[in-house]
């Protein structure tokens, strides 16, 4: 399994210098690899128009609701675990690794514990019978 | 990243969206939350499934782990402790992001951006920005915790050139990040974890407890923007997206506190406000007498009044008034008066807080209103009940240009037929200033624990 890990990290290695010599084919070969110079400026394109969305939408909840949206907004913040699961994927130990798996629980907690106390939140909230 | 997986984390983001967009109203909000779950699933399920994640066992054990410690806290959490539970969440989102960082520094080609030693230079700004970032949440946070469960005092510590350090050791971070980016030295990086880590206690310990909510919404921003820098070094729109939600909604939400006390934002940053100093400093002597009446005095008015609004503070959640408070106010319905809740927007510990506490408490939350709906009924209603909030009534905020909260808009409670106020003792407010309210004609002070005094406003209303 680890002979494999490592030929796919080498491979992805690879694939990624190709990516960067093949300029003509940048455009198709940069999903795969990861272009990553191609990759901030769209990312800044997409951080300021998620703001907008963000800005929109936050001003549409209604104040009674602020502490579950500091609930959610803490549970979802914790999509960090994305990268946190890519750092403790490869099967052998190293230091980063681990860092992962510690990223992973920290995450799992924030994870768990910001959409339980929403929902308990949540379901607190009744209109007049 | 395949087409298959983008469309995941794009389905992930729109979830999100969706789940934050419930919230704008109560009987969307359940399914909100649902929606929020089953994005954290998707994008949870899309990255396993990604060939380079492998070692399914130990993540399974971490994840497991963090699971059952959040579950079990998130369960038995009292709600008026939720302001330093949200606080300790985001110190945690903190950490995660500087763990990711220092993980993708050390093995870039988990991540693809390079091989250790040779990472791009884009990547290497974005990495330590995201560093900085979550390390300054997650000491940050731990101060706001400690300041709001009293392990860390409430008042603000203030020291000579304390704006200066902050400035230098700022400016320390962004030279020692800008030499990381040069050098990618393993020693630099902690170099500026560790700075980051000081500049986060260093920012919160001049601010007072009651600037605690902005506090918090501040570092709930902060968490965002941590998750989004990590985004940028994973090339992830999900964890970008995510991020910027996340980061606006706590600076709008820190946005809101600050304009409900008339403050700036750097104002409540730069602290220093509030506390005990502030309120013996301005220990100027009070001759005027305020009028004190009984808890058997206010039943019987209160019992013969056709309207009455609530104003509940911080207060009623310090002495847990919340459930005998919805009794007294069961009784007085049923005795035939119209009973409301007037809710300011910085009353608590944190946005929101004391509707979920009345909430808790089972009052519907049709009969909670916020200021700018209630405030003109005021001089319309026959009794005006303040439990646990002081500076949000003031008066002297509208009339008195010296008052230090001069400018906060305030509930104006005054304008009600008779005010009873159920507090402590005379001691002002966080803010250091005496209410004029005490000393109105219409004014009747209920001394005593806010629990107490509702519960023998009911054994009068009962007779």
């Amino acid at each position: 399994m680890s002979e494999i890990s490592n030929q796919l990290e080498n491979l992805s290695y690879k694939a990624q210098q190709i990516a960067n010599e093949a300029s003509q084919l940048a455009s198709s070969v940069v999903d795969t690899s990861g272009g990553h110079s191609d990759f901030i400026i769209f990312g800044i394109t997409v951080l300021v128009l998620a703001c907008f969305v963000g800005y929109y939408v936050v001003w549409s909840v209604t104040p009674a609701l602020h502490s579950p949206l500091m609930g959610v907004t803490n549970a979802i913040s914790s999509v960090i675990i994305v990268g946190a699961l890519l750092a403790a994927g490869p099967i052998d130990s190293t230091i980063s690794k681990y860092f992962g798996l510690v990223a992973v629980g920290l995450a799992a907690v924030n994870i768990f514990g910001g959409f339980v106390v929403t929902n308990r939140m949540l379901s607190m909230f009744k209109k007049k019978l | 990243m395949s087409n298959l997986t983008t469309a995941a984390y794009l389905i992930s983001s729109v979830l999100f969206i969706l789940s934050l967009r419930g919230l704008s109203h109560p009987s969307t909000a359940r399914r909100g939350n649902f929606l929020g779950i089953l994005g954290m699933t998707i994008a949870i399920v899309t990255t396993l499934a990604n060939p380079g994640v492998l070692s399914y066992k130990e993540i399974g054990i971490a994840f497991l782990i963090g699971g059952l410690i959040g579950t079990s806290i998130a369960v038995r959490i009292q709600m008026t402790a939720l302001p330093q539970l949200v606080a300790a969440f985001h110190s945690l989102v903190g950490l995660a992001a500087v763990f990711v960082a220092a993980s993708a520094y050390y093995n870039p080609s988990a991540f693809n951006i390079g091989v250790v030693g040779a990472i791009p230079m884009g990547s290497l700004i974005e990495m330590s920005i995201g560093t900085a970032i979550g390390a300054v949440t997650f000491t940050g946070s731990i101060i706001a915790f400690g300041k709001l469960q009293g392990f860390v005092s409430g008042n603000p510590l203030v020291f000579k050139g304390q704006h200066f350090l902050n400035l230098l050791l700022g400016l320390g971070i962004i030279a020692l990040i800008v030499k990381f980016c040069i050098d990618q030295n393993q020693e630099l990086f902690w170099l500026i974890v560790a700075a980051s880590f000081v500049i986060g206690v260093l920012l919160i310990v001049p601010i007072g407890g009651a600037d605690m909510p902005v506090i918090v919404s501040m570092l709930n921003s902060y968490s965002g923007w941590a998750a989004a820098g990590i985004g940028f070094t994973l090339s992830n729109n999900l964890l970008i997206i995510t991020g910027a939600l996340v980061g606006s909604s706590g600076a709008i939400l820190s946005y809101i506190m600050c304009k409900g006390m008339n403050r700036s934002f750097l104002n409540v940053l730069l602290g220093g406000f509030g506390g005990e100093q502030a309120a013996s400093a301005d220990g100027v002597k009070d001759d005027r007498q305020a009028k004190q009446g009984n808890a058997a005095d206010a039943a019987f008015m209160m019992k013969n009044s056709k309207t009455i609004i609530i104003v509940p503070g911080y207060g009623m959640a310090v002495a847990q008034a919340q459930h005998a408070l919805r009794e007294m106010g069961d009784l007085l319905k049923a005795a035939g008066a119209e009973v409301r809740y007037a809710i300011h927007p910085v009353a608590g510990r944190m946005p929101g807080h004391m509707n979920v506490l009345l909430a808790e408490a089972n009052v519907p939350y049709d009969e909670v209103l916020e200021l700018d709906e209630i405030n003109r009924d005021f001089s319309e209603t026959d009794v005006a009940f303040v439990i646990g909030a002081n500076d949000v009534t003031n008066p002297a905020a509208k009339t008195d240009k010296t008052s230090a909260i001069y400018g906060m808009p305030i509930l104006d409670v005054e304008n009600a037929g008779q005010v009873f106020f159920v507090k402590r003792g005379m001691a002002s407010g966080y803010a250091g200033v005496q209410n004029e309210l005490f000393f109105r004609d219409n004014t009747l002070m209920l001394f005593g624990d806010a629990k107490k005094v509702c519960e023998d406003i009911i054994k009068g209303l009962e007779n």
